[in-house]
Parts: C-alpha cells; sequence; structure tokens
C-alpha cells in the first residue's frame, strides 16, 4: 500500500495514495478536470492541454493529467486564469474544425461539444480558410474525416497499447499532421472499432451507423454480445424497434471500454432476408409457411404420441440460448419426454475441469481475473481471435501491472509479443518445458483450450501450484450455461449425476431416433438426418432446418430476456433490445408446446425460470440485485467429484476467428465484408 | 568556412580554427589536444571533474542556459542501467550557426569533451545527434572519431586506463523540434520525433531509458579547455554566474556578419559596432534578436546590454542560442514576426493543441494582415493568441513562437497600424 498524501484541490483537502495524478484525484472530491487526450489506462498524452490547472508556488499552469500529487500541494482548478486557458485551447481546436455539427454523427455525445458548451466562446475569431482534407474510407467499419480530427492520439493508443495491432500511426507535422492506417490508404486490423469509439469527436466514424440517426432518437438496451464466450456487455441502440448500432455506451460491463468486431457490429443478422418469420411445416417434400397455431399442434401431437408409445426422443440444445431456456428445455426432455437423450455441442472441457478442481475451491478465474493476475498462462487457442476480451485483459495486464504471460502454442500469436516465454508446443508436453517457472507463480490464471481435455486436465492441475486459476475456454455465448444447465446426457443441472446415462450429440445425429428435436443449433451441416421426425427452432433455413418437419422461427438473444453465463462462469442479464415481430423466444415456443402437451397452465416466463435455477442448480444462487442491475456474478462450482458415466464425448473447438461466429457468423453481412479472407484462421 | 577573427575575441573554443588540416587529429593533438582526457584519466576522480566543470559556471550553450555541471551531477553514480552520452548536434535555430563550426574546424575537441562527460558520470557509449541539413558534417565528423579510435582515444581501454567508449553519429531527418533534448531522444530512438512528458528527465531517464547526459555541442567543447586549465579560469574569462566565452552568431543587416568568441557579458552596442563593423547600408539600428528567432526582440533603445543569460533575462529576452540578429530601420517589422511565424508553423511537431494551432493561425493570419487585409482588431487578436500559446504548450516551442510575435506587437504596434485599410507595406521593396 502506498503511503497517502495530502493535498487540497478548489479547498476540498483530500488524501490520495502516492503516484495518483492530480486529474484522478480530484475526481474523487467529484471535481472534473477535462481532457481530450488523457483517457485512463492508456499512455499519457499531455497533448490536448485542457487540463490545465494552477499550482500554488509553480511558475505557469501545469497539466492535472501528468502531475503526480504531492504533499501539501494546492491546485486550483477553476480559476479565470485556468478558464481563460481551456477558452483558448478550445478556440485553436475549433479554428480549423468544420463545425459540421449538424449532420456530425458524433452531434449530441460529442466532448467537443460538450466542452465547448462549458467553456468555449460562443463566436469565432477565426476568418482565415480552413485546411480541407477529403473524408477517407479505411475499411467497411472505418471512416475518418480529417478536419474534424483534433489529434488527441487516442486512436493510435488503444489500438496500439489496447489492442497490440498498432494500425494506426501520424503522418505529417504540424497543422498538417494526420492520423493514417497502417496500410497507405486503408486498414488492415482487427476491425474492433475501438478507436471509433475513443474518438471524442467525428473524426472516426463507424461505416454501419454513420448518417442513420442522431443519438437522441435511439433507446439503449445494454445486453449481452451473443457471439463468443467472453460475455461482453454491448449497449444496443434502438430506434423505432431497429438496433442501429453497437457500442459499450456507459463501460459498465466486465468488457470496460472493450467491444471486438462481434460484439460491435455483428448485429445485423437480425434483418438478414433469410430470416424465418413464421413457421414451416413440411407438406409433402416442400416446407411450407404454416400458422403458429398448426405447427405447435403438431409437434405437440407428435411429442405425445410417441412419448405414450415409448419412442425414442433426441434433444439437441444451444450454445448461445438462455440459461433459462436450457434449463427449461433439459426439463422439458427430461421429465416431459422421458429422455436423457439432451446434449449440445461442447467446445471445452469445462466438466473435467470442476472435477479437478473438487477440494480446491475458489480456483476459477473471473474476467476481472485475468487482469490482476500476477502471471497469465495460455495453452491451446489463439486467444486474440477466440477470445478477444481475455486477450485485451491480458494486454492490460501486461501493460498496467507487468504480468508475465506464458504461451504454450504450435503456432504464433499475438500473445507472443507481451509474453515472458513461448513455447511452440502442444498441450501438456509444452506446459512440461515451462513447469518449474510455472511453479514459482504465485498468482497465476490458466487459460486452456482444447488442447487441453479428459484426463489431461486433471494432470494439468496437478502440475501447476495449488493456488492457480483456471478457465476451460469454449466457444460461445452460454457454452458455459448450457453445461451448468445440464444440457448434458449423463449430468442434470448443476454437474448432478443423471440416473440412466443418455446418447451424446454424436450419437443422437447418427441414430435413427423417432423424434430429434433440435433447438438453436446446426448439428446436421454435411450430413442427412437418420431420425423420423425432426423439429428445429432456429433463426435461418439452415443445413439442418431444411432437413426439418417442423421450423420454428426463433428470436435472437438481442430480442430476448433473460441470462447468460460466460467462460469464466459469470452470470449475466440480457435485456431485450430491438422489437421482433414473427418469431418467438426458444422459451415461449417451448411453452406452447408444453401447454399444449397438457404440462403447463401458462407460459413460463424468464423470470419464474431464473428463479428456479437460483433455487435448484448449485452454485447458481446468486444475489438477485446484482443480477438485475445488469452486473455480472460469479457462480460456484460443485467442489466435488463429478461423476461421469459412459466414454466422454468428443470436445472440439469451432476455431472461430474474429470475423466468424459458427453458422451464425455466416448470416452477419458485416463479418464477411471486412473479414481478411485467408489471411486470418486459427490454427490447432 | 570561416569568417576573420577579431582582435576583440577571446579565442578558447576557436583557437584552433585557422590552422592547416584544423579537423585532423594531428593538428588537434599538436594543440592540447587530448590532454585533458589524460589529465582528466590520470589526476581526476569522475566527481572532481564535476567540480571543476560546476566551478566554471558553463551554462549550456543550447538556449536554456542550464548550468552544465549540476546537470551531470544529477546522473545517478549508481545505476543497474548503461549510461549515455548524447550532443544535440542538432542546430537548427534561426540566426544561430556556431556548433557547425566547431564541428567543422575542430571535431576533436567536441570528441574530447563527450569523453571527459563519459568519464564523469562512467558513460561507455555516446552518440552525436546530427541536423539532418548537417549530412556533410557527419563525414567529418566519422573521419574524426576513426582517427580517435586508431590512436586509442576510443573504444576499449583508453590510454590504459581501462576506461572504455564508443561514440557514434545519427542524423536528424530535418525536424526542428528534434533540437528539443526529449524529441531528439524519441527521435534518437528510432520514433517520431515528439517532446516526453518530463519529468524524468535526461539525466535519470534519458535515451534507450537510460541515465543520459545531453548537452549542446558548445556546451562539450568547452569542457576540454575547463579541465586543463580549471573552472576557476574559465569562469573568469565571463560574468558572475555566466562562465567563460560564448560564440556568438553576427547575423541580419550588419557590415562584417560571422561567428565571434567573445567573453559572456560582452557589450551588445560593442558587438554590433566594432565587432560586427556596424549597421550595413549605413542605416540605423531598429531592433535586436539577441539569441535566435525565439527570442523577443529588443526595440535599439533597449539595446544597450551586456550579453549574458541573466542581463537578457532582466530585460525581457533571452540570451538564446547566441544567434544575433540585427535589424535595421528599413525592415517590416510585421513581415519579420510572418517570416518568423512561418518558420515555427513549418516546424511544429502537431503533438499539441496550442502550438499546432496556433501557429497555423498566426501564420494565415500574419500573411493576410501583411498583404494589408487585416483589421485593428486582428492586432489585438495576434496578441491573444500568442498569449493563449505562451506557456501552455507541451515544449518550448510554443513559446519560441509566441515570445517574438508577442514582443514585436507589442513594441512595433505602430507598424501594424501602418498596413491597416489595405494600404501597402511601408517597407516593401527596401531590400
Amino acid at each position: 500500500m502506498p503511503e497517502l498524501v495530502k493535498l487540497t484541490i478548489d479547498g476540498k483537502e483530500i488524501e490520495v495514495p502516492a503516484g495518483t495524478l492530480v486529474i484522478n484525484a480530484a475526481r474523487q472530491v467529484g471535481i472534473e478536470i477535462p481532457a481530450f487526450c488523457y483517457y485512463e489506462g492508456l499512455a499519457l498524452q499531455a497533448a490536448c492541454r485542457m487540463c490545465l490547472v494552477e499550482v500554488e508556488k509553480a511558475p505557469k499552469l501545469l497539466t492535472a493529467c501528468t502531475l503526480p500529487v504531492a504533499k501539501d500541494m494546492i491546485v486550483r482548478t477553476e480559476t479565470p486564469q485556468v478558464a481563460a486557458a481551456r477558452k483558448g485551447m478550445l478556440e485553436f481546436l475549433l479554428a480549423n474544425h468544420p463545425l459540421d455539427c449538424p449532420v456530425c454523427d458524433k452531434g449530441g455525445e460529442c466532448e467537443l461539444q460538450d466542452m465547448t458548451f462549458r467553456y468555449g466562446a460562443g463566436e469565432s475569431r477565426f476568418s482565415e480558410e480552413k485546411q480541407h482534407i477529403e473524408e477517407q474510407q479505411w475499411s467497411p467499419v472505418v471512416f475518418f474525416d480529417r478536419p474534424r480530427c483534433i489529434l488527441c492520439f487516442r486512436c493510435v493508443r488503444i489500438c496500439n497499447e489496447g489492442m497490440g495491432v498498432a494500425a494506426l500511426g501520424v503522418i505529417n507535422r504540424g497543422a498538417r499532421s494526420e492520423i493514417a492506417p497502417n496500410k497507405g490508404d486503408h486498414l488492415e486490423c482487427d476491425e474492433c472499432g475501438m478507436c471509433i469509439d475513443i474518438c471524442p469527436v467525428g473524426a472516426l466514424t463507424s461505416g454501419i451507423y454513420r448518417y442513420k440517426t442522431r443519438p437522441w432518437e435511439m433507446e439503449y438496451a445494454g445486453t449481452i454480445c451473443t457471439h463468443c464466450a467472453d460475455g461482453c456487455k454491448t449497449t444496443l441502440s434502438v430506434r423505432n424497434g431497429r438496433v442501429i448500432r453497437g457500442n459499450n455506451r456507459d463501460h459498465s460491463g466486465i468488457n470496460g471500454e472493450f467491444l471486438c468486431v462481434k460484439g460491435r457490429y455483428a448485429f445485423d443478422f437480425l434483418e438478414h432476408p433469410e430470416r424465418l418469420h413464421q413457421p414451416l411445416v413440411r407438406r409433402g417434400v416442400e416446407l411450407q409457411h404454416a400458422s403458429w397455431k398448426e405447427a405447435v399442434a403438431l409437434v405437440a401431437a407428435k411429442f405425445n404420441e410417441v412419448r405414450e408409445r415409448g419412442g425414442a426422443f433426441g434433444v439437441i440444445g444451444s450454445a448461445r440460448t438462455t440459461n433459462e431456456e436450457n434449463f427449461y428445455l433439459q426439463k422439458f426432455a427430461r421429465s416431459w419426454l422421458n429422455t436423457n437423450n439432451i446434449d449440445h455441442r461442447r467446445s471445452g472441457d469445462v466438466v473435467a475441469l470442476l472435477d479437478a478442481l473438487a477440494g480446491l475451491p475458489g480456483s476459477l478465474a473471473t474476467t476481472a481475473d485475468v487482469y490482476h493476475a500476477g502471471a497469465v498462462l495460455i495453452v491451446g487457442a489463439d486467444l486474440a481471435q477466440q477470445h478477444p476480451l481475455l486477450s485485451f485483459q491480458v494486454r492490460a495486464n501486461v501493460r498496467h501491472h507487468g504480468a508475465r504471460v506464458y504461451v504454450v502454442h504450435p503456432h504464433p500469436q499475438r500473445e507472443d509479443k507481451v509474453a515472458a516465454q513461448v513455447v511452440r508446443a502442444r498441450g501438456l508436453a509444452g506446459i512440461g518445458q515451462i513447469r518449474e517457472k510455472l511453479a514459482g507463480e504465485q498468482s497465476l490464471v490458466v487459460l486452456f483450450g482444447e488442447h487441453i481435455q479428459g484426463a489431461d486436465v486433471r494432470r494439468l492441475v496437478e502440475m501447476l501450484p495449488a493456488t492457480a486459476r483456471y478457465v476451460a475456454l469454449v466457444d460461445y455465448a452460454n457454452s458455459r450455461g448450457a453445461l451448468d444447465m445440464g444440457l448434458l446426457p449423463d449430468l442434470l443441472p448443476g454437474y448432478q449425476p443423471a440416473p440412466a446415462p443418455g446418447l451424446s450429440l454424436q450419437e443422437m445425429v447418427g441414430a435413427s431416433l423417432d423424434v430429434l428435436w433440435v433447438v438453436g443449433a446446426n448439428p446436421l451441416q454435411g450430413r442427412a438426418r437418420a431420425s423420423g421426425f425432426l423439429v428445429v427452432q432456429e433463426l435461418f433455413l439452415t443445413e439442418t432446418a431444411r432437413q426439418a418437419d417442423v421450423v420454428f422461427p426463433a428470436a435472437a438473444a438481442y430480442e430476448k430476456t433473460g441470462s447468460f453465463t460466460n467462460v469464466c462462469g459469470e452470470v449475466q442479464r440480457l435485456k431485450k433490445g430491438p422489437a421482433v415481430a414473427g418469431p418467438k423466444t426458444d422459451l415461449e415456443i417451448m411453452g406452447l408446446l408444453a401447454r399444449q402437451m397438457g404440462h403447463e397452465l401458462a407460459p413460463p416466463l424468464p423470470e419464474a425460470v431464473f428463479e428456479e435455477i437460483r433455487r435448484s442448480v448449485a452454485g447458481y444462487n446468486i444475489p438477485y440485485a446484482t443480477f438485475v442491475t445488469g452486473a455480472a456474478s460469479a457462480t460456484q462450482y460443485p467442489n466435488g467429484p463429478i461423476a461421469r458415466q459412459g466414454s466422454s464425448e468428443l470436445i472440439r473447438s469451432a476455431r472461430d476467428t474474429l470475423f466468424t461466429s459458427g453458422t451464425l457468423g455466416r448470416y452477419c453481412s458485416v463479418l464477411n465484408s471486412v473479414r481478411e479472407r485467408d489471411l486470418v484462421r486459427v490454427e490447432e | 568556412m570561416y569568417n576573420a577573427p577579431h582582435p576583440l575575441e577571446v579565442r578558447i573554443l576557436t583557437r584552433r580554427f585557422g590552422l592547416p588540416n584544423s579537423a585532423s587529429i594531428d593538428t588537434y593533438l599538436a594543440h592540447d589536444g587530448y590532454k585533458a582526457i589524460e589529465k582528466a584519466l590520470a589526476e581526476m576522480t569522475p566527481d572532481k571533474i564535476i567540480e571543476e566543470v560546476k566551478a566554471s559556471a558553463l551554462r549550456g550553450r543550447g538556449g536554456a542556459g542550464f548550468p552544465a555541471g549540476l546537470k551531470w551531477s544529477f546522473v545517478p553514480r549508481q545505476s543497474p542501467k548503461p549510461k549515455y552520452i548524447v550532443v544535440n548536434a542538432d542546430e537548427s535555430e534561426p540566426g544561430t550557426c556556431k556548433d557547425r563550426l566547431l564541428m567543422e574546424n575542430d571535431p576533436h575537441q567536441l570528441i574530447e569533451g563527450a569523453l571527459i562527460a563519459a568519464r564523469a558520470v562512467d558513460a561507455h557509449a555516446g552518440y552525436i545527434y546530427v541536423r539532418g541539413e548537417y549530412r556533410y558534417l557527419i563525414d567529418i565528423l566519422d573521419r574524426a572519431i576513426g582517427e580517435a579510435y586508431q590512436r586509442g582515444y576510443l573504444g576499449k581501454n583508453i590510454l590504459g586506463s581501462g576506461f572504455d567508449f564508443d561514440l557514434h553519429t545519427h542524423s536528424g531527418a530535418g525536424a526542428y523540434e528534434c533540437g528539443e533534448e526529449s524529441a531528439l531522444l524519441e527521435s534518437l530512438e528510432g520514433k517520431r520525433g515528439i517532446p516526453r512528458i518530463r519529468p524524468p528527465f535526461p539525466a535519470v531517464v534519458g535515451a534507450f531509458g537510460c541515465p543520459t547526459v545531453l548537452n549542446n555541442v558548445e556546451t562539450f567543447c568547452s569542457v576540454p579547455w575547463i579541465i586543463l586549465n580549471g573552472g576557476a579560469a574559465y569562469a573568469n574569462l565571463g560574468t558572475r554566474k555566466n562562465g567563460g566565452t560564448r560564440l556568438f552568431c553576427l547575423s541580419g543587416h550588419i557590415n562584417r556578419p560571422g561567428v565571434y568568441e567573445l567573453p559572456m557579458g560582452f557589450p551588445l552596442p560593442r558587438m554590433i559596432e566594432e565587432v560586427g563593423g556596424g549597421v550595413w547600408k549605413g542605416r540605423k539600428l531598429k531592433a535586436v534578436i539577441p539569441g535566435g528567432s525565439s527570442c523577443p526582440v529588443l526595440k535599439a533603445e533597449e539595446t544597450n546590454l551586456p550579453m549574458d543569460f541573466d542581463s537578457l533575462q532582466a530585460a525581457g529576452s533571452m540570451l538564446g542560442s547566441g544567434g544575433v540578429v540585427i535589424i535595421d530601420e528599413d525592415t517590416c517589422m510585421v513581415k519579420a514576426a510572418l517570416r518568423i511565424m512561418r518558420f515555427y508553423a513549418h516546424e511544429s511537431c502537431g503533438w499539441c493543441i496550442p502550438c499546432r494551432e496556433g501557429t497555423m493561425w498566426l501564420g494565415k493570419l500574419l500573411t493576410r494582415f501583411h498583404a494589408g487585409a487585416g483589421t485593428m482588431s486582428d492586432i489585438d487578436l495576434i496578441r491573444e493568441l500568442a498569449q493563449n500559446m505562451l506557456g501552455k504548450t507541451f515544449c518550448p516551442l510554443g513559446d519560441a513562437a509566441a515570445l517574438p510575435t508577442i514582443s514585436i506587437v507589442k513594441k512595433f504596434r505602430e507598424e501594424f497600424e501602418e498596413h491597416l485599410n489595405g494600404r501597402k507595406c511601408p517597407h516593401e521593396g527596401k531590400g
């Protein structure tokens, strides 16, 4: 704990740790010192000169963003001299600024506007000719308007330090200085849009959002990204029921300011022309539109008929549907279809990890732990491609806390650049090479992918210090939740053993079942159905849906409430963003079927199912207040051995890149537009 | 190239100028060359060297005038990191051309000065960062460095003392900003030449994150004489707190422009009249820029001053880099202000708002004003904009642009008024 330093800011006495910058010390007593270039967590710049403050005994104004507190320092942040300096800076900034606020995307949420409103002059004394430079498009999603740029260099820093990409730089000098992309006239990068998000003005704008609306005409729904398993909060900006923009508006999620290309742009599948809006029923050889009533009646009758004659069901769930839906689906299958033939596509061996951690409570790492740990071991995953938030956390940890990073993977990857040691080998064999070093790491977080599964997981835990914390990397937004909710043939919710194990996914797709029911998955990609009757709940007519007897149009995660559990086992709440006409949530569809079959009187509500989960699923008794306010709650794990029955299922990651997202990604035109074909791939 | 010496000069640093083959090591050795490093290695502890430099009252010749001995003493004695010597040879201040002569005519004096500094702070590598436009000097320096290696004055085990020192030249790429010490270090490290946030200062965190002694060419060149003759002897050449001699670069409207080595505190009127032979073409003196273009101008009646750091500061200007620019009565001061501003607008690195935008705006405004399209309120605007830059920029470049502008508007306001109402510049064509 550093010693405390006492100082006075605007007459308020305050004690802060030595080394604190005046700009942050002021914040603690509710004094906002304005700044454009200062951005917490990034290198100091002191370029915008907006944060100049008066310090007693200093001969001139000093920048609060670079000034560490000193004992008995007396700071004044709102003197006439300070106000004049700020006004002067704004006058300089606005001199060459085009003042095209009426048509600028940033209008209404622009820091330059806000600052001018607070400190600026109402009139311009600049009567010279402004320097005009044509707007440039750097990628399908990034546009740059130099005249609006105030050269705060936030974009350059976030790209370099935050993303580890360094795709932006500065060319020319003086008033002709320009931010420039890495490939001359275009960008080759993650297309994460962090540069756009961090831009305080309208210099960097989004190709997806530009000229679509004014910010005050939108409503905002903070929800959880539907793509990878990291669980970033993305705020959907909705106008007239349509999503116009995704960003992380208030930095309130576990991802702070971070979002990748998927969290920011890949919501356009919602309005994809191939989106299903009406149930489909097979008549003869063709799938034809049908009413909900007809389709539900048909499926319910079939379910009842097969159940009564003791026929075989197979149920395949999803890694993208909510916990409430997954819980309800397994309950439906086990209670009303009398089957344990239930599974989903598994991408990481969470079960083996939880089993291996029996007797080691508190050994799962949270997203925050990845940022705070003294060391991070990454095994068998291309983190920057598959887990962009965790990758961001690792880089931030290295920058802010000097964490030691160890990479064990046969192929080069971005984390190599910040690694203390890289081992070009696979799995345990690779870890063996640095075992002694790892043994000395008392605060170690281990992120492991598909290279370590089955019995290797226990060996891994035995090799590493007992204080190590783990994340078993999985693919999609609710991959972890699907496991926790018991979408497994041999395990009930909370990893309780099922009385008699059912068929696994691999077995189900090959078996001649009487009914195969697929909720939000595409297991029949590249293979023909073997079962008698196929029911599919889907957004699109996927390879699986195309073979179905009945297809229910399902709502996407952005169109429903509920919860997801991310790769680190943190539960977060989904908030419904856009309006949806036609499709229903999977929970609603299952509810309709249950009612038709005579099991439910009223449709289940996500809130009620969540209550049931909290009460009955081990580890999910999370504080309700935390959940409803949109914060993340870490779940507990059983902390006891998990009884596996039967052979363990093949676990295989889909190895999505930043620009792919399984079947769903095919319907994200933005992802496909920015995807640098063949340049990016995740190697086994 | 070297102008004819003047009898009033006190030739310490320039004493070998004009000798045949003055840049060669043989000439250097024949005239006290490398005696100082011999003495320093054989007879002096590193602390003693620093004490001697402190006693000499030698102040940084780059412009800021910071006491050199004090600067050296800030370098940590014990450091787990290597230490570096960096010679600032990025001489770019308009009106200044002395370092160039020192390197051209007597490169070994600079090498020896850097070597002594290295011994004082226990550095084993150094760089001479040479202004991009001075590329031809790199050949001269490299030749001299080669000779010094050959004769054992550089490299391993110098003069059998066990002390090692390597010296390298490094070319700038033509940016005035890189004369600012922290921008120079960035550039030396291969990055964009923009200044660093300070503290920490280079003595603690300098080149490649290591403790670094960074001084101007002339500062290093003064050191061998100080070591040979003692700090006190050097100090006595000048005035109190302003030790030694200074290379003054007389330019502008003067009869005998050139670089003259004169004692610190030499009276400015005598410099103009006796050393420089007076204002050219029999014209009257209007103003003097006393220390390079970044200094506030002095009106003719303010020039009765001794040329040392403290006297110039007291008079509201600066001794700066020693570039003394003489301005005659037929010069348009609006145009002078414009010319200076154009330079700084061109050279602003673009890092901070007030310098980047201020120099651009003032450049455009002064251009329009000089062309006769100015208004009365523009005169105040020019001053206010410069005032808004002053003291608020990231590095001193903003001040360098603001100070002369403010002084010209303040002292020559009537000349601005003469340009109003579309009137043609009254000095146009007087040449």
